[in-house]
Order: C-alpha cells, then structure tokens, then sequence
C-alpha cells in the first residue's frame, strides 16, 4: 500500500493543528514520524484512519484519492492504529478484549470462543507474548495492554500499522520482540509509521524519518543521511518571539528541598528551590514528571526520601497537609482533579481557604466575596459574576481561575504542571506574567511543561527527567532546545 | 450571535435554577390543593399537626441521608440503625438508668454505627451501597439478637421521656419540634459552614476536593456519622411513642429517606440538591399517606400511588435538566 497526504489541513475550534502538512509512505516502509508534544503528529494519523475529517488537502492510497469516514472503515481497507491510550476494558478478559465488536460466530450464531482462542494465540506466540487469555485486562501490566493491542492490530491483516509511542510502556525485552515482528512485517510487504520520541529507536529499525514543527512537515529523509542532531534541531527549531514576558529574578533563600525521592514511577530524585526561583522541569510524556509532583504534595506516597520546607523535614501524607504547609499544586488535568465544574467561580476559588473565612464556625459570607472579587480582578478572570459556573468558562478563564484558587492560601511553593496546556495565546502571557509577579512577591515556582519554549523562557533552572530520573540540571543560561531534548530522550 | 446564546442560555440557567428550586414546592403545593379539595378536613389544624409528626421520624432520617447522597454516596442502614438503637435505649431505660441520658447515649451509639459505615467506605474503600447493605444485615442481626425477636417493654412513667415521642410544646408535637430544630441546625450548618461547602465539594469533583486539601475522608466519616446519629434520635422518638423498642422498628425506612431525598430535588449522582427539598420531599409522601388515608383509599394502593408519585417526579427532573 502506498500513500501520500498532502496539503493537509485540519482545526478543532480556532486551534489550528494542521497547516499543510506533507506525508508520503511506501509499500513495506518503516517511516518514523517526529516532533514535539502538540506538533500534530496523532491529528496527521487520525485525519488518515478517518477518525477526524480533514478541512483540506488530498489522500491518495496506491494512486486513488480516497478518504476513509472512520477507523472501522480505514480498518477494513487494512490501515490500523494502534494508539498510545489503550482501548482496554478493563473487566472483560484478555481474549474478549482482541475480538470486541468483531467475534467470530459459528452455526448457531453463537461466539465461536474455540476459534477465537486459536487466532489470538497464533498472534501472541509471533509476538512472544504468554499471557493467559482468560486474565482480566485490566490487571495486566501496561506493557501486556500494549501487547495486546499490537496482537489485535496484527490480526486485522493490516497493509499499514501506525504505532503512536508503542514502547513506551515495554520492557526491553518486550521491545526487541516488538521490532523483531516489525521487521518481519516489513519483509511481507506492511507500512510502518513508528511514532515516538525515542530516538535511539528510531535509528535502530526505520528506514525513513519525517519530521513535524507546528502542524507542518518540515523534511523528510531516509534515515542513513541525517542524524540525531539533525533531527532535534528540526523539531525545535523555531525562534523564541517575545512570547514570555521579561524576568527579573530576585532570587532568596533555599524553600522546599527534596532528597532522594522514590516512588513507583521515579527513582532517586533530589532537587532543591529557592524563594522567588522557578525551575521548569523538562521531559516526555510519561517520564515521571508528575508523579515526582503527586509524592510531593502528598497524593501518592512515597517509598522514600525526604521533603525539607524551611529547613525542616517535613512529612507530607496528604494533600490537606501540603496545603496547611503552603504548597499549592495546579494538577495537569484541571477539569478532572483542578475544578469542581458545577461550582460558582466563587465556591472554587474559596475551596481551599474555607476554613480562613469561618473564625467561629459560619463562614463570613462578605469576607468571601470580597477575597473572591479582589482574585478575580487580579487574575482578569472575564465574567459577568462571580457566580458563574466554572464549567461555562473557556480555558483559559478556567485555568485563572485554579491558579486563583491556589494564590488565595498564600503559598510559598506553587507547582504548576502544564500551566498553560489548552490555553489559547493571550491567556498564556497572562498566566507567564502573574508566574513573574508570584516570584517577585517571593513564592518559589515549580512548573512541570512539555512545551520547551515555555521552559526555556520562564524558568530560571531546568531540570529534566526521562525514565523516573533525573536526567540533567541546565541553567538558564546553558539551556538549549537541543541539550533538553538529548537528556530528554536518554542521550548523553 | 454568541453573546445572544449567551444570553439565551443564562435566561436558561435563571428558568432552570427557579424551577429547581421550585418544582418540589409547587409539586406539594399542588398535591396539598387536590387532596383539601377532596376532603377540606385535611386542612384542620389538628389534623396538620398530627401529619407533622407523622413525618418528624421520616424527616430527620432523610435530613442525614441528604447530607450522604450529596457527597454521592447512599445510606441503607439508617432503618437498622433506628431498631439497634432503640433496643440499646429501651434496654439501658428497663436496667434503670435515666432515660433522657439512655436516649442521649443511645444516639452516640448511632453515630457510632454510622462513623463505621463511613470508615468502611474511606478505609476500606468499599462503595456506600455495598458496605451499608452489608451494615444494615448486620445491625438487624445484633437487634435480634439483643432483643430475642421480642419487644422491649416496660419503660416506666418518665414524664420527658414520654413527652418526647407524644407530648406537645406550646401545642406543636415534640417530634415536630425536634424536627424543625433540627432542620435550622442543619441548613445552617449544609449552607453557612465550611463543612457544608466540603460536602457538595466532595460529591461534585472528589478528586479535586482532595487535592484542594480538604480531609475527605474525615468529612465522610462526619456525615455518614451524622446519618447514624439522626436515625438514633427518629428512633428515640418512635420508642417513646411505642413506649417500647421493637425489633423489626425501622424496616424500609432507609428507602422512604431516599425517595424524599429525591422527591426534594437531590441528585443520587452527589454534588447538587437542598436539604429544604428533602424538607419539602418529605412532606409530600407525608402529605400522600396522610391525605389517602384521609379519602379511604386502602394501603395496598397507597402503594401504588407513591411508587407513580415517585416516577413522575423524578422524570420530570430529568426533563428539566436535559
């Protein structure tokens, strides 16, 4: 099968993801596709399979245009995508979950379980993989979902497979497994389009690489003729606008110290941050980046280390904890773990001060309001009332509103984790300004980003993580897009 | 064109929040009127007093049951609690000690069940349905036990405690007396108190109570403790009433509570809903039993109406926030 995409557009809302993006992939082909969090990479594949129809451009498959209406049909045609959130069910078994919506039936009409059984294990002894088909999928590791996926792809008889990061949950030796059957695949004539970040992957098993920035290809080359540098460099390689406001850092006193910290998902981290500081920490999806912050502020407990606040070592088992200490923490997700959405603005932004506003018991409603109303002014949160509803605002209003919530206990740590992540432009240097007022009023900055200009331009001090640990600390002043991404992806 | 859907939907939100807050008062209202019209006598002053304290037990249930349902959760062993209770209480009062503080030690131990109701949901991570089913079997079995299958009779001639179940106070019942105390206690304390805040927190977004550092857990523990509690005292009153403890006191009661809860506009899912509907709800199933009584239509179709009343209700909430 062979394919090109060309001129592809594509836009949710005003966010435009695609802008005229190239792709071309041959008959038996490992093509790597790369780019940074939010270069479009999944949204290019998603316009292929039909998952997203396209605004504009041309897909032609061996010479005929043709645009799939969704992944069932793409499917059918023999392009499957296998994508980096599992589709498991988790209640239903192994077996069940390769064959959803696709069983086999036998004379009667009835499941055909002995045939089922038969082709799943057929693709798990090609992959090496002995799970037991009767296993609950949810209790299977990542890893084994991952397995099982790529197993239900193989079944399918696709001519393409589009893989978004499928190592990233594996096992070495799951990995090799993998790329063994990758390169068996290419011997009987599949495509391949490999997405990941891993770069030592991609030099391993591709045959070509194209390389995406801002929903645009920016070139693309057989894999013998470039390199890893070459590589970064085109993936990040834009110029920094007067996007972030200037810092003046007024750097004081040592805050919150972490010391050997390890966790389920990160090992041996140390770092430490002053009053007035804000460190970026750096790194892929996955990384561990936001766990290291979850153990900080108490949601996820901690194996071992230690957490010193002014100091003293402190011992923070609950979220309650961390807030009575003033470390505040905007999570990731904000609709899911930042915001009651059926709340006013008002109750959200009260939420973790409650208690300051109820002396005697009965909250002082006046106090409130005032305490509410000064922070909606001061973050410019665009409402009529302060009774709106929180889950009417935009992203932006809403994403204000949590760091409001946080500015209302006086913190003197604040971690941001992906503090502008769906925030259109203008809110962004909004956040970026208040970021720089929080510093000069002494507030010490941890903020979690996968955009690398954001860590670049806000951050005093980076850190980068891959893989649980940390990888690497960069000044300001020595910190480049290409020295991130080397220590980001597990270079030297 | 946005600004006008703006518009339009906030004319929506303003409709939509009055007859929210409405729709169970008008639906009372309505009711009040049918049932009047069909026999004024429901409308004589001895006869609303009787239906208030015909309600006071189910009321002070549903008031606990609220505060549960708002953090998302359900209470079914509010009913088994009452008869625990109850037979704790009239057991302390027959071995002779006060039994004003049989009925204050009696509602501790209510709280007390309820506190493990609440530390089986926190830290054992059990839902709500499952561990109270699980309690209300249990709570049941010890009542049993205690009580031998048998009434507890024999509670003496203690002035209070007999007013507390039949007497009047500046000519309204006692149990209604207790009932709207406890109705202005709790409202203040569901709207006008950091606790209440953290209730409807929890039952919105628990994820982001927690991380906004309320002690969740702590709180729930608080709440299904206050249902145990509630329930302990609408068993004193029933006792008092009785002038005995029955074994099988309570049974089903936990569902009456919940149909109030929902008849009051409450939502099962948590977060949203009053304690003035569960009021309000629980005035229109005691005005439905007290009005069908009053027009002679036999208790097995009394069944039928309320279980209709129900549906209708709850469909036209749906209705509404569709």
């Amino acid at each position: 099968m062979h394919i090109t995409m060309q001129g592809i557009y594509k836009a949710f809302g005003t966010n435009q993801v695609l802008t005229g993006v190239d792709f071309e992939l041959k008959e038996g082909e490992v093509h790597a596709l790369m780019g940074e969090n939010g270069a479009g990479k999944s949204t290019m594949m998603n316009v292929l399979t039909g998952l997203h129809s396209l605004d504009k451009g041309k897909i032609s498959i061996d010479g005929k245009e043709t645009y799939f209406k969704n992944p069932k049909e793409a499917e059918q045609a023999g392009v499957t995508f296998i994508h980096q959130e599992l589709n498991i069910w988790p209640e239903m078994t192994v077996l069940d979950n390769m064959f959803i919506g696709k069983e086999p039936k036998n004379a009667f009409g009835l499941v055909d379980s002995a045939k089922m059984k038969r082709l799943a294990l057929e693709q798990f002894n090609r992959l090496d993989v002995s799970l037991p088909l009767d296993k609950e999928a949810g209790s299977c590791s990542v890893g084994e979902q991952q397995m099982i996926e790529i197993a239900k792809a193989l079944m399918t008889k696709a001519k393409v497979i589009i893989m978004d990061e499928p190592t990233a949950a594996l096992t070495e030796r799951e990995i090799q497994k993998l790329f063994e059957v990758i390169s068996s695949l290419k011997k009987e004539g599949v495509s391949i389009v490999y997405i990941s970040h891993r770069m030592e992957e991609i030099f391993a098993i591709c045959d070509r690489i194209t390389v995406m920035r801002d929903g645009k290809t920016v070139d693309t080359k057989p894999i013998p003729e470039t390199n890893f540098e070459e590589v970064v460099k085109k993936m990040v390689g834009r110029e920094l606008t007067d996007r972030f406001p200037k810092r003046n850092s007024k750097i004081g006193e040592t805050v919150l110290e972490v010391k050997n910290l390890t966790g389920k998902a990160f090992r041996d981290v140390s770092f430490s941050i002053r009053s007035g500081e804000i460190v970026g920490v750096s790194g892929l999806m996955g990384a561990g980046r936001t766990e290291i912050m979850r153990g900080i502020f108490g949601l996820d407990s901690l194996e071992s280390g230690e957490v010193i606040l002014n100091g003293k070592k402190v011992t923070i088992k609950n979220a309650s904890q961390a807030v009575n200490l003033g470390i505040g923490f905007i999570t990731e997700d904000r609709k899911d773990e930042g915001l009651v959405l059926d709340f006013s603005i008002k109750d959200n932004i009260a939420l973790p001060s409650l208690n300051s506003f109820a002396p005697k018991g009965l909250i002082k409603e006046k106090d409130e309001t005032n305490f509410v109303e000064m922070l909606i002014k001061r973050l410019t949160v665009k409402t009529e009332s302060a009774e709106t509803r929180v889950g009417d605002l935009s992203g932006g209003n809403q994403q204000k509103v949590v760091i409001a919530k946080w500015i209302g206990i006086s913190p003197k740590v604040l971690i941001l984790d992906e503090p502008t992540r769906g925030v259109d432009v203008g809110a962004k240097r909004e956040i970026y300004q208040l970021m720089n007022e929080l510093t000069d009023r002494g507030v010490a900055i941890i903020m979690v980003s996968s955009e690398l200009p954001e860590v670049l331009g806000m951050s005093d001090r980076i850190l980068v993580v891959h893989e649980g640990k940390i990888t690497g600390e960069l000044p300001k002043e020595s910190a480049t897009q290409e020295n991130i991404m080397t220590l980001a992806t597990g270079g030297q | 064109m946005k600004a006008n859907n703006e518009v339009l939907q906030n004319k929506g939100n303003l409709l939509q929040s009055i007859t929210q807050k409405l729709g169970p008062f008008l639906g009372l209202l309505i009711l009040v009127v049918f049932v009047s019209v069909m026999n004024p006598s429901f409308l004589e002053p001895l006869n609303i007093l009787n239906l208030l304290r015909q309600v006071s037990i189910n009321a002070l249930i549903a008031f606990g049951m609220t505060f549960v349902i708002l953090t998302g959760g359900i209470d079914l062993s509010v009913g088994a609690i009452l008869a625990l209770s109850s037979a704790l209480t009239a057991g302390m009062i027959v071995s002779g000690i006060d039994p004003m503080l049989a009925i204050l030690i009696g509602a501790l131990l209510g709280a007390i069940f309820g506190a493990v109701n609440g530390l089986l949901i926190t830290k054992g991570k059990m839902a709500p349905f499952i561990a109270t089913l699980a309690t209300m079997t249990l709570f049941r079995g010890f009542t049993l036990v205690y009580t031998e299958g048998n009434p507890i009779t024999g509670l003496g001639d203690n002035i209070l405690f007999q007013l507390f179940g039949r007497g009047y106070f500046l000519g309204i019942p006692v149990p209604a007396v207790t009932m709207i105390v406890t109705f202005v206690v709790l409202y203040i304390l569901l709207h006008k108190t950091p606790f209440g805040r953290k209730t409807y927190a929890i039952g919105g977004n628990e994820k982001a109570a927690l991380i906004s550092g309320i002690k969740v857990p702590r709180v729930k523990v608080l709440i299904y403790s206050l249902s145990g509690f509630l329930a302990a005292l609408a068993g004193a009153i029933l006792t008092s009433r009785l002038n005995s403890a029955q074994p099988t006191a309570g049974e089903s009661y936990e569902l009456d509570a919940i149909a109030a809860v929902v008849l009051g506009g409450t939502s099962l899912s948590g977060g949203k809903g009053r304690i003035f509907g569960t009021m309000i709800g629980v005035l229109i199933i005691g005005v439905l039993n007290n009005g069908l009584n009053l027009l002679g239509v036999s208790s097995f179709y009394q069944q039928v109406v309320k279980g209709i009343v129900i549906i209708i209700a709850v469909l036209l909430d749906r209705k509404k926030s569709a």
